[in-house]
């Protein structure tokens, strides 16, 4: 939380003149009991109505003072408070999309997703109002304790004994139940979760007969929040009546003390009224920084999380090569191994084979073989912990990762698209794409036909995840996205997945007869999609286990066989 | 105030009566809190009173009452401990009573959802109905209960001070009451002034959000596409008016504080200077001045909170009533008192004019027909959409026939236990789903009492056994929920395992395989095909590779069975089966 502070920087001056100008309204309010002391003693005492008037003149002078300073802080709080988070926010955001695969794959989107949101308006609130309320609590109980000391010596270590009983008490409470309410925070996360297990699962437990098992369960798991939260209750239930008892305690003792003063000619009867006055306060201003320390230490909590986030080191080491302008270029995999970060075993081991400009390669092999981590190696989203990738002979570890991916044109296998129009989409892959370029990607896409029936065309509206468009529809447009920019390598990450036999077959001989022909990458699960591909890597087990055309692999390697067999065999038998 | 209680109509009066009903179970610490909270109130209010009376003992040196003061401490004394204990109890009897109420609710509201009908809960977005569960009921016992005290006391605490302020000097005591008013007057003036603020706040917060989960949710392609420097661009702008509103909004609303404390000092300054006046012309004791002071200021508070408790109720009724309607949902059918126990199944089904529509307006299912004879392999084909899983969820009685009868061994299904119709099939669908737990928990869900050796005997048949093996910790690795880092077709391997321990005398497979590589399909065809022996079986699959095997292949299209027969003698009609076939290898 503390490195975060930096995110201040800026704005010094309402950080310290927040609290200062509150101090400033304490400070006033403090004041008031004596004026009111004055009041009884030497207005009452001498029946003297001007005095009263004008004594009472001063506390709504003092009354305006306050408020005039309690603004002035809210405002600079604010404005401290709301520059800090917003300082945070493009800090955050800008550091999260640094972040390589792996750590997205560590970390996870939708935690990030809750820091940048939740966690820095948890933040945003507590620094607020640590700047409104921190400096403000504590001075008027010690600014009260202070004060009694003016009034009279003796009744004022009263205030010394009652203030840390007092402070005990309030905290000792809090620390105690603190991380009490954090186990029912995990018992209601329980029951939220079966909640959601039983809609999400309806069908499997009630094929298997679990529902009254599952009631039962529940049950358990809500007696056991119940529990938590009455036990929880009980104790901060405390917090209540024995603050109450020490204070009014207090209050007895300081009368009888009192009484004895003002017996012996030492103090005033408004001074007593003074002093029972300052004890009550103390006892609000306390309550309001436990308050106040609950929802600071959330904050904290919150800001270590974004702390956390930002402790997360790309582990991508950015070169500083940008590539040459070759008419030909080349991708090597020279004994390439992977380890995902957290994983135990290779995900890819000994990978080798070359590919230049004009050729394609289909990569294929069962789920989980490592065909999609393979592809994601060239263009850099995860580094090869063992051999090398090249790109025109030269490790893509030395690539500008930037620079690289310019290059290469991705269709990854989840369709993604973004909220705007299709054109606003296309421009992804190349910012100053003409309306010519994006028709012309779109009909290597086999896309153009769809689009020109929309309306508005390529202005037409995508909404977020594409979510109006089709799978097959968005499918292709990823596809458009990659091909505008020219790539010099392109990768098919089972892309054509959401496409019929026809389009899927129409789109490879497009992309065949590109003019300028890039090293095309094809990962399927589907023999026909790389049937024609000049060679055909086939992974099993995140190892090459045969490479070369399908012919060859077909009289040679045995894993091949049986995928093409499992997708043919009656088909031939059929024919 | 009083506007927004007469705000309250009938349908918010209904749910008031329901959430009563409810306390009535706890009416015994209802009714302790109710008569604690007052004893408290008049105990708080008393106080003051007697400081007042205290402080008037010590008239000056010499001067002090000592006997008269002795007296009052000690009604002090044992004033501070019956409040103090008061308060405690009335702590404990709340707590026992919303959390147990709440308890309640939430128990009714799952004990619901186990038996609402598939329509309700396959129509309703998951989300919504958790949030009715959890957060609604939350929200309901912060407000309504809490609000009920908190409103009770606060009322109390309202006339109790005015009856103690009458009861010393009336003069003073209409004084504070015209001065208060003003204090909840500029509260509910700055707070409509800043609600269109907090609006602005939260649209661009909103705005802000989506983009967020847009951008970090797919980072990948972002990245891919090198277009950080853009999004960030566009997060900026939404970041900077996020900054103007925040502002506005944080800086206006947290002017209502400094506001009413203002009118608070102008209340006790009006007090001072007319308690004074009245001390001077001898109406009023300067101790009895002191006890007006700290009332003025107990006075407001009440207030304020009131008006908020207010909200929070109405909030709260509104959220009882969404929990309510989810209890009160129509469940479903419930089976006949005579209900048949289905026993000893060896497969026969029957389907006779079977017709089934999700909505009036839409048909669906019209005169499905189908004799399935024990041990035979049905699969159902067809285009998306065209009801294949359908045909599942009436099988499963997940929905009931709209015309016709489904038979089992010759008996309506609607006239058998839906346990034993059940515990008949083994179920595999195309959504997998796990729960959280272990992998040996997720196996053995529909049989508990299995052995390992059991367990492990299934996941070896289904291939499932050397993924599971290099878990971290074999199969008491505990995944999450759904599934968690497993892939789609690792889980689906678990939930084809979960069949096969039980194996059930029918089978169900809705797309089991699609998530699963053509080449492990093929080693599990083989589990499969064991798992299928002697065993009725419906098979739904658009892969047709899949379902090449069966008995009797179902062709359907927009609820229909239009061909119906084995593999070769489909193609060899060249109809829309041969047609969907081909489709697929068209080259």
């Amino acid at each position: 939380m503390k490195k975060l502070l930096v995110y201040l920087k800026g704005y010094e001056k309402e950080t310290v003149l927040a609290p200062l100008f509150k101090m400033l309204e304490a400070l006033f309010e403090l004041f008031v009991p004596l004026v009111m002391a004055a009041v009884i003693d030497t207005g009452i005492a001498r029946g003297d109505r001007d005095y009263i008037v004008r004594m009472c003149l001063l506390l709504i002078a003092l009354g305006i003072i306050g408020l005039v300073c309690s603004i002035t802080a809210q405002f600079f709080a604010a404005r401290a408070a709301t520059g800090f988070s917003t300082r945070l926010r493009h800090a955050l955001f800008s550091h999260i999309q640094g972040l390589s695969y792996t750590e997205m794959d560590t970390v996870g989107t939708s935690t990030l997703i809750t820091r940048m949101t939740s966690d820095i308006n948890q933040v945003q609130s507590g620094v607020n109002l640590v700047l409104r309320l921190f400096l403000r609590s504590p001075f008027i109980v010690f600014g009260a304790m202070i004060m009694a000391f003016t009034v009279d010596t003796k009744a004022a270590w009263i205030f010394v004994v009652t203030i840390p009983l007092l402070s005990i008490v309030v905290f000792g409470i809090m620390l105690w139940t603190m991380p009490l309410y954090k186990r029912v925070q995990a018992a209601l996360d329980s029951v939220l979760r079966l909640t959601r297990e039983n809609l999400s699962g309806v069908r499997v437990i009630r094929a298997f007969n679990k529902e009254k098992e599952e009631q039962a369960h529940f049950q358990e798991q809500n007696e056991k929040l119940t529990g938590l939260q009455k036990f929880v209750g009980r104790i901060s239930g405390l917090m209540n009546p024995i603050t109450y008892v020490i204070v009014n305690g207090a209050i007895v003792v300081l009368l009888y003390t009192g009484a004895l003063r003002v017996d012996g000619g030492v103090l005033t009867q408004g001074a007593v009224v003074a002093l029972v006055n300052y004890m009550s306060q103390i006892l609000v201003e306390l309550v309001k920084l436990a308050n106040l320390i609950i929802t600071v230490t959330k904050a904290i909590a919150c800001g270590n999380r974004i702390q956390g986030v930002f402790e997360v080191e790309n582990s991508l080491r950015p070169g500083a090569y940008t590539g040459q302008e070759n008419q030909i270029h080349s991708v090597e995999f020279d004994r390439v191994g992977l380890t995902y970060a957290g994983a135990s075993n290779e995900s890819l081991t000994d990978i080798s084979f070359r590919a230049v400009t004009g050729e394609t390669v289909g990569v294929i092999g069962g789920t989980g073989s490592g065909k999609t981590s393979l592809v994601n190696l060239i263009p850099r989203f995860y580094d090869a912990t063992r051999g090398a990738v090249l790109y025109d002979g030269k490790d893509v570890k030395e690539y500008d990762p930037q620079a690289l991916r310019k290059k290469i044109g991705i269709v990854p296998q989840k369709a993604v698209l973004f909220a705007g129009t299709i054109a606003d989409n296309l421009r992804w892959g190349k910012p100053d794409a003409t309306e010519e370029e994006m028709w012309e990607a779109l009909t290597i896409a086999q896309a153009k036909e769809f689009v020109e029936k929309k309306e508005g065309k390529l202005s037409a509206v995508v909404a977020q995840g594409g979510k109006n468009l089709s799978g097959g529809q968005r499918q292709r447009l990823t596809i458009a996205r990659a091909l505008i920019r020219r790539p010099e390598v392109l990768i098919l990450d089972d892309s054509a997945s959401a496409l019929d036999f026809a389009t899927d077959a129409a789109l490879r001989r497009a992309i065949a007869g590109m003019k300028e022909r890039p090293i095309t990458f094809i990962v399927s699960q589907r023999t026909s999609s790389i049937l024609h591909a000049d060679r055909i890597v086939v992974l099993d087990d995140g190892e090459i286990a045969g490479i070369g055309t399908h012919e060859q692999l077909l009289s040679c390697c045995p894993v091949y066989q049986e995928i093409y067999d499992s997708q043919f065999r009656d088909h031939k038998e059929g024919k | 105030m009083a506007k927004s209680v007469k705000k309250l109509d009938s349908k918010q009066i209904a749910i008031l009566k329901k959430v009563l009903r409810y306390m009535k179970r706890y009416w015994f610490f209802l009714g302790l809190s109710l008569v604690l909270a007052a004893v408290t109130v008049a105990s708080t209010l008393y106080l003051p009173l007697l400081i007042g009376d205290a402080v008037d003992c010590l008239l000056g040196p010499g001067k002090v009452d000592f006997d008269g003061l002795f007296s009052i401490l000690a009604t002090m004394g044992v004033l501070i401990a019956v409040t103090a204990f008061a308060q405690w109890v009335m702590n404990v009897c709340n707590n026992k009573m919303t959390y147990q109420i709440v308890r309640d609710i939430r128990n009714e509201a799952f004990a619901k959802i186990e038996i609402l009908p598939l329509k309700y809960i396959d129509g309703h977005a998951h989300g919504e109905v958790v949030s009715r569960v959890i957060a609604d009921v939350d929200q309901f016992s912060d407000g309504l209960l809490m609000g009920f005290t908190q409103l009770f006391s606060g009322v109390l605490t309202i006339f109790g001070t005015l009856g103690f302020m009458l009861s010393v000097n009336v003069g003073i005591t209409m004084v504070v009451l015209f001065v208060t008013p003003v204090s909840l007057l500029v509260a509910s003036f700055i707070a409509k002034r800043t609600f269109q603020m907090f609006r602005k706040q939260s649209e661009a917060r909103g705005e802000q959000t989506a983009l967020i989960d847009e951008m970090i949710g797919n980072q990948k392609v972002v990245q891919a596409f090198g277009q950080e420097k853009e999004s960030l661009k566009r997060f900026d702008e939404i970041n900077g008016r996020l900054q103007k509103y925040s502002l506005q909004a944080i800086f206006f609303s947290s002017i209502t504080n400094p506001a009413t404390r203002f009118v608070n000092s102008l209340v006790y300054t009006g007090v001072g200077i007319a308690g004074a006046f009245a001390a001077l012309s001898g109406h009023l004791s300067v101790g009895q001045l002191t006890s007006f002071l700290s009332y003025a200021n107990q006075y407001t508070k009440p207030f304020n909170e009131i008006s908020g408790v207010v909200t929070e109720l109405q909030n709260a009724i509104a959220c009882a009533g969404r929990v309510f309607e989810l209890i009160e949902e129509q469940p479903q059918v419930p089976e006949p008192a005579d209900a048949v126990v289905l026993r000893d199944v060896r497969g026969k089904v029957e389907l006779k004019d079977v017709s089934f529509s999700y909505t009036p307006e839409q048909k669906l299912i019209e005169e499905l027909n189908l004799a399935v004879r024990p041990g035979q392999r049905i699969a159902i084909v067809g285009p998306t959409g065209c009801g294949k899983t359908t045909v599942i969820n009436l099988l499963m009685r997940f929905y009931d026939v709209c015309g016709g009868r489904i038979q089992v061994e010759g008996t309506d299904i609607r006239q058998l236990t839906r346990e034993s119709l059940r515990a008949g099939y083994g179920m595999v669908l195309q959504e997998t789903w796990l729960r959280y737990g272990t992998v040996r928990d997720n196996i053995a869900i529909g049989k508990p009492d299995a052995t390992m050796e059991e367990v492990v005997a299934a996941a070896k048949a289904c291939h499932a056994h050397s993924f599971i093996r290099r878990l971290p910790k074999g199969y008491d690795t505990v995944i999450g929920e759904d599934g968690g880092s497993l892939s789609q077709g690792q889980k689906q391997l678990l939930c084809i395992s979960r069949v096969m321990l039980c194996s059930p005398p029918m089978l169900i497979l809705d797309e089991a395989t699609s998530s699963i590589d053509t080449r492990t399909e093929l080693k599990i065809q083989n589990a499969f095909a064991k798992l299928m022996e002697g065993r009725t079986s419906f098979i739904v699959a658009h892969r047709l590779s899949t379902i090449r095997e069966a008995d009797c292949i179902l062709v359907m299209k927009d609820g229909k069975i239009i061909e119906q027969g084995k593999h070769d003698w489909l193609l060899a009609q060249n109809g829309f089966y041969a047609r969907l076939y081909n489709s697929q290898f068209a080259q």
